[in-house]
């Protein structure tokens, strides 16, 4: 025999749900009245600074549906690369708070985030990895929260020396993390759940 | 949004995905076309995961963990209960300072959301949700009305067992978790293909909250326990130091 170790295992997950707007957005949803407004509705304050950016997107199942009820958070650091709040390595620009909860249109699918480009934070190792959004993806039908992340396809040099995109074996998948550029700080990416050009989740 | 914790920023604990739900569960109809197929990217976590949101007591308003009152100020209608329990991590430690968020179906099974069509009525002074952050010793506490069972689309005659949503936060956003509890004696549990996309009956236990009779209040409420256990992170000092120290 062996002593034991004491650790506590994490609660399992469940599936958010078809109804998670009411616990998460509830004025987005029209539940107004417990609030008085939304957490999360934008990840940056007037004046930060970096460059102003919008993203735009679906999720797309399986069968090739549209995601009505999807809802996402997304977490971020500021134009010099620094995360706010506990970053050990120093203070983030203060009009940035990095988090933002983003939920599909009821009725298109499509979401929509307004931010700034991260700068490059280092991996643990200190080589730089290129800037990113971590996503954290939830709906009906999914059992797990999906880890995944939102690069940017105009930093092809910062991206070839992402030691993260590095570790996708499959090359070719590691366009659907890259943002398409479609106008001056315009940028369009779908996540993917299954099937044909599925989006890269991670395990980390 | 402020107040860092400056002994929470250790690489986290790997996921054990075998507790957890697989993604692809076919007795639960929409995971077949929502579970990724390809195999996950596996790796460390990075400061993108150990660095997270805060969140800060001024925006919890004083009825936020009130959910009998915090829609009109009329009490809502059910079985008055309070959950409480604690939030902690792998390693034991309860985890201070963080938004705990639930959601529910009023007492008779009925989300108050354009699209629940249950017959079951809304209650006009039921909202459905709540929020609170955790006390110093990782402790929460919710009053409530114990939510109703209700059919739901997936085989025919599907129920939930009653059962109440919760979004919690760690200190890193790698620890992101959205979860349900379940009630002691329900025996609905046994029967739902969502409870059921969890392999263990293990794994499933910790979901079903206990009643605690010493956090009943007499005349008043009856009570749940309900913890909370988020990945932990490694405490080390030898820790991706490149030096070699
Ligand atoms: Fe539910």
């Amino acid at each position: 025999m062996v002593q034991r170790l004491d650790y506590l295992k994490e609660t399992p997950s469940q599936t958010a749900g078809p109804y998670v707007h009411i616990g998460l957005v509830p004025n987005a949803l029209g539940n107004p009245g417990i609030y008085p407004e939304d957490l999360g509705r934008s990840p940056i304050l007037p004046g930060a600074k970096g460059e102003p950016i919008t993203l735009t997107g679906r999720v797309i199942d399986g069968a090739g549906m549209i995601l009505r009820d999807a809802l996402f958070e997304s977490w971020q650091a500021d134009a010099a690369g620094i995360y706010p709040g506990n970053d050990p390595r120093g203070t983030a620009d203060p009009k940035v708070t990095g988090w933002a909860r983003v939920a599909a249109d009821f009725d298109s699918g499509i979401w929509r985030l307004d931010t700034i480009k991260p700068g490059r934070v280092p991996f643990p190792d200190g080589r730089l990895m290129a800037p990113h959004i971590a996503v954290w993806l939830v709906a009906r039908g999914i059992n797990l929260g999906l880890q995944t992340r939102i690069y940017f396809e105009d930093e092809a040099e910062a991206n070839a020396q992402c030691p993260v995109l590095a570790r996708i074996e499959h090359v070719e998948r590691r366009a659907t993390l890259l943002a398409r550029k479609t106008g001056p700080g315009a940028y369009e990416i779908d996540f993917r759940l299954q099937g044909e050009g599925e989006t890269v989740f991670f395990d980390m | 949004m402020t107040k860092p914790n400056s002994v929470d920023r250790g690489p986290l604990f790997f996921r054990d995905r075998d507790w957890h739900p697989a993604a692809y569960t076919p007795g639960y109809k929409t995971s077949m076309t929502r579970a990724p197929h390809r195999a996950l990217v596996a790796m460390g976590s990075t400061l993108s995961e150990e660095t997270g949101p805060a969140f800060g007591h001024s925006m919890i308003g004083e009825l936020d963990n009130n959910l009998v009152m915090n829609f009109t100020g009329q009490p809502a209608i059910g079985e008055r209960i309070i959950m409480h329990g604690r939030v902690l991590d792998e390693n034991g430690r309860g985890v201070p300072g963080v938004l705990v968020e639930m959601w529910q179906a009023n007492a008779g099974g009925r989300y108050r959301h354009k699209k629940d069509g249950y017959l079951a009525p809304l209650d006009p002074n039921f909202g459905g949700c709540g929020r609170t952050l955790t006390g110093p010793d990782g402790s929460y506490e919710f009053l409530t009305v114990r939510p109703g069972a209700y059919p739901w689309p997936n085989h025919v005659n599907n129920w939930r067992p009653m059962h109440i949503h919760w979004s919690i936060f760690g200190s890193g956003f790698g620890q992101r978790l959205i979860t349900q509890n379940y009630f002691q004696g329900d025996p609905l549990i046994d029967l739902c293909p969502i409870v059921n996309t969890i392999g263990k009956q293990e794994a499933i236990d910790v979901l079903v909250a206990a009643l605690d009779m010493n956090r009943a209040i007499p005349m008043d409420c009856l009570a749940y326990k309900f913890d909370i256990v988020l990945r932990g992170r490694r405490q080390s000092f030898f820790e991706n130091r490149k030096e070699g120290m």
